[in-house]
């Protein structure tokens, strides 16, 4: 086996570990039992989706796609800490109410 | 032999990411699930994009790279931290309302 063959093989093997772990976060998504939980498996599938860029670029050459990676990083942080603020808020206000 | 090279990156990176989506799903509760995705996720995702630097090899995408892998160093313990605080005044407040309700 040549070492091209090989580099073709081993993204191809990328492709499939990163999807895998992408499937296996969406999971925690979707049966998380707190708000939090599910901020963190959208954090990590957020992670998961800016490897699968860098995977892409090097799959088809396209280096525009290191700018959707960017991107991705600037808005995800800024969806985690809103959606953290929003859980704490949520957490203040529900515990000022007198019921 | 920079084709090997390049393959041990992406092969490692996605391991260590596939480490970190297991951990997601298997950890017992919010602070460890959240460890798992940190560390192991961030690391996977940047050996991933530095074997991409080094396959496509030009100035700007290299700088890219670094950019990202910065930023995401810089923000994700900020992003853990909030959502780490949240869950653990939500752990504290459910067991206030416990104790006020056994007493």
């Amino acid at each position: 086996m040549t070492s091209a063959e090989f580099l073709d093989l081993s993204v191809y093997a990328t492709f499939v570990m990163v999807m895998l772990s992408l499937a296996i976060a969406f999971v925690r998504l979707a049966l998380g039992p707190t708000l939090a939980d599910r901020v963190v498996a959208l954090d990590m599938m957020t992670v998961t989706i800016i490897a699968v860029c860098g995977v892409a670029a090097v799959a088809t050459g396209v280096y525009a796609l290191l700018d959707v990676a960017l991107v991705l990083a600037l808005v995800g942080f800024l969806a985690t800490v809103a959606l953290a603020r929003f859980a704490e808020r949520r957490e203040a206000r529900q515990k000022g109410d007198p019921q | 032999m920079i084709n090997i090279i390049i393959s041990v990156f992406l092969l490692l990176g996605s391991f260590f990411a596939l480490i970190a989506a297991i951990g997601v799903l298997r950890l017992p509760d919010v602070l460890t699930r959240m460890h798992a995705s940190t560390k192991a996720g961030i690391l996977g995702s940047s050996l991933i994009l530095i074997g991409g630097a080094i396959y496509l090899q030009e100035t700007e995408i290299t700088v890219r790279v670094i950019a990202i892998i910065l930023f995401l160093m810089l923000t994700s313990p900020i992003g853990a931290h909030m959502i780490g605080r949240a869950s653990v005044r939500d752990l504290q407040s459910k067991k206030d309302i416990i104790k006020d309700n056994s007493q």
